[in-house]
C-alpha cells in the first residue's frame, strides 16, 4: 500500500522540490508512496483542497521557513501546519529554511523560522509536535537522503537522531568524510582554483567540509559527483548558520582558521599543521596531470 | 635520596649539556665533555642520547615546551591582550635572567646552526609548543577585536624578534640599564604595534 505524504511550502525557492525530482528511481518511489499534493508534481488534491480541509496522509513535508503572516492559498502557513501536525506519524522538514531558517530567516516575514529551531536555538511555535519531527536539512536537501528517510519511516526503521533531530545515518559524518582531496588537506596544501582537481579548499578558499555534517561525499549528487571533489568548497549547507558570508573564502583570525575541524581542539590543530606545513611534498604541489 | 628515574635523568642531562653549550659553545662540548660535567660514562650518556645532534635537537624541544608552558598559563588567563603582552615580556626577560641559558640556546645555537637540526626539525617542528601559544595569544586577540588582523609572521617577527634582540643586547652588556628596567617600554611598544586600528 502506498504511504500517503503531502508536501507544503513556507517560504521557499522551490529547490528541494526541484532537488527531489533529481532523483534517479523516482518511478519506483512514485510506486510506493502518494503525495496527495506536492507543488511539482501531479496530485490529487489542490493546494486549495488541502489547506481548508484535512486530507488523509501520514507524512508531513514542509519546505521553506514558516513566518506567521505568510500565506498559502489565503491560508497562514502556520494554521495548515495545525491542522495536519496532530494526525500525521512524521513531520519531515525538508531543507535547511525549513530545519533552521536558512535564507528566507532574513526575509521582510517576521518571526521567520524553521519548524524547530532558529538556528540553533530551538523555537517554541511547534514544540508540541517535536517528537514526531525528523530534520533532513540541506540547501537543497539531497534527493538521495531525504528519500531514504522516507524509506526508513515507511518501513518502521529505527531511525536514530542527532541534537537536531536529524538522521544519523546521514548526519553524522561529515562532508570531509569521502572527499577526495583529503591528502592535500592533511599535508595542508591549498593551492587550488576553483574547478581544478588539485589542492584542498578549507585553509583559503572557504571550505566548511570539516565543520559540517552530511554525506555529500558517500552518497554522491546524481550518482556521479559533490561540490567539493568538482572543484568548489562546502558552504555549510546542511548547518543551523547556513549561510555564513564570504562563502568562498576561509575567514581567518592572524592566520588560524576561526572554523576548525569538528571536535579538533585549537592546539592540536596547530601542533599538526604547524608539522605539516614543515614539509614540502612535491607530488602535491604539482598538477595531477 | 630516591634514584632519578630515566626520565629525570634525561632532564639531568639536557640541563648539563644546555650549561657547556652556553657557556663552552656548541662545537667545541663534545659528548665527553657532557658525560665528565654529569659525572657519568660516556657509554651510559649514549643510552639516553645517540649523538650531540639528538641531545642538540631534545633541548630545543625541551626548551620550547618549557616557554610553551608558561606562555600557556598566561592564555589561559582571563586578562586582556594588552595585558598578556606584558605578562609575555616578563616572563620571557625573567626566562633571560634566571636561566639564561634557555634563551642564549634559542638564539646562538638553535637559530645560528640551522645545518644541526635541519633533519628532525624542519620548518617550527621543534619549537611548536611555544610557537602554538603564540599563536593562540594572537589569534584571541584579533577574535576579541583588541589586535589587528594581519598575516602571522609580521606579527610573530615584530613580537619575537623584538624580545630576542633586547635579550641579545642585554648578553653583550650594551644596554645600560636593566633587562627588566624596559618591561613596561617594550610591552608599550608592541601593544602599539600589534592593537586594532582605531575607527
Amino acid at each position: 500500500m502506498k504511504t500517503k505524504v503531502l508536501w507544503i511550502q513556507g517560504l521557499a525557492c522551490n529547490g528541494n522540490a526541484h532537488s527531489f525530482l533529481t532523483y534517479s528511481k523516482l518511478e519506483q518511489f512514485l510506486d510506493d508512496f502518494e503525495f496527495i499534493y506536492h507543488p511539482i508534481i501531479d496530485s490529487k488534491f489542490t493546494l486549495s483542497d488541502i489547506v481548508n480541509n484535512f486530507c488523509e496522509c501520514e507524512i508531513l513535508l514542509i519546505e521553506g521557513s514558516i513566518a506567521d503572516d505568510y500565506k498559502r492559498s489565503h491560508k497562514s502557513i502556520v494554521e495548515i501546519i495545525k491542522l495536519y501536525a496532530p494526525h500525521v506519524k512524521k513531520i519531515v522538514t525538508v531543507g535547511t529554511c525549513a530545519t533552521f531558517g536558512g535564507i528566507f530567516k532574513d526575509s521582510p516575514y517576521e518571526n521567520s523560522s524553521g519548524f524547530l529551531y532558529l538556528e540553533k536555538e530551538k523555537i517554541d511555535k511547534f514544540l508540541e509536535y517535536e517528537d514526531k519531527v525528523i530534520s533532513v536539512s540541506g540547501c537543497p536537501v539531497h534527493p538521495e537522503v531525504l528519500v531514504n528517510t522516507l524509506y526508513m519511516i515507511k518501513d518502521k526503521l529505527e531511525l536514530p537522531i542527532d541534537t537536531f533531530h536529524r538522521p544519523k545515518e546521514f548526519f553524522s559524518f561529515t562532508v570531509h568524510n569521502g572527499c577526495t582531496r583529503n591528502e592535500y588537506f592533511e599535508y595542508k596544501v591549498d593551492n587550488h582554483n576553483f574547478g581544478e582537481k588539485e589542492g584542498c579548499m578549507f585553509y583559503d578558499h572557504g571550505c566548511q567540509a570539516p565543520f559540517t555534517n552530511g554525506s555529500c561525499n558517500k552518497i554522491l549528487w546524481n550518482e556521479v559527483n559533490s561540490k567539493t571533489r568538482v572543484g568548489q568548497p562546502c558552504m555549510g549547507c546542511t548547518e543551523p548558520e547556513f549561510p555564513r558570508i564570504n562563502l568562498y573564502e576561509t575567514k581567518k583570525n592572524m592566520g588560524i582558521p576561526q572554523y576548525l575541524p569538528f571536535g579538533v581542539p585549537k592546539r592540536a590543530y596547530l601542533t599538526l599543521s604547524g608539522v605539516a606545513k614543515a614539509f614540502k611534498i612535491s607530488r602535491l604541489e604539482e598538477e595531477l596531470f | 635520596m630516591a634514584k632519578p628515574t630515566k626520565e629525570q635523568k634525561r632532564e639531568l642531562i639536557m640541563l648539563g649539556a644546555l650549561r657547556l653549550f652556553s657557556t663552552e659553545g656548541f662545537y667545541t662540548t663534545t659528548i665527553p665533555d657532557i658525560a665528565k660535567e654529569l659525572k657519568m660514562s660516556v657509554g651510559n650518556m649514549y643510552n639516553y642520547f645517540k649523538s650531540k645532534d639528538i641531545l642538540a635537537k631534545e633541548i630545543i624541544k625541551y626548551i620550547s615546551s618549557y616557554l610553551g608552558s608558561e606562555l600557556r598559563k598566561i592564555n589561559d588567563k582571563d586578562i586582556t591582550s594588552k595585558q598578556k603582552i606584558d605578562n609575555i615580556v616578563k616572563i620571557y626577560f625573567e626566562t633571560a635572567l634566571q636561566k639564561p641559558e634557555m634563551i642564549e640556546y634559542f638564539l646562538r645555537i638553535y637559530l645560528s646552526n640551522r645545518e644541526v637540526f635541519k633533519d628532525g626539525c624542519e620548518g617550527m617542528i621543534c619549537v611548536t609548543d611555544f610557537v602554538t601559544e603564540i599563536m593562540i595569544f594572537f589569534e584571541e586577540g584579533v577574535k576579541s577585536g583588541e589586535l589587528r588582523d594581519q598575516d602571522f609572521f609580521s606579527a610573530f617577527g615584530l613580537f619575537m624578534g623584538y624580545l630576542g634582540g633586547m635579550v641579545f643586547l642585554h648578553g653583550e652588556k650594551v644596554l645600560p640599564e636593566k633587562l627588566d628596567s624596559y618591561v613596561d617600554d617594550i610591552s608599550h611598544n608592541i601593544y602599539q604595534a600589534l592593537k586594532a586600528d582605531e575607527n
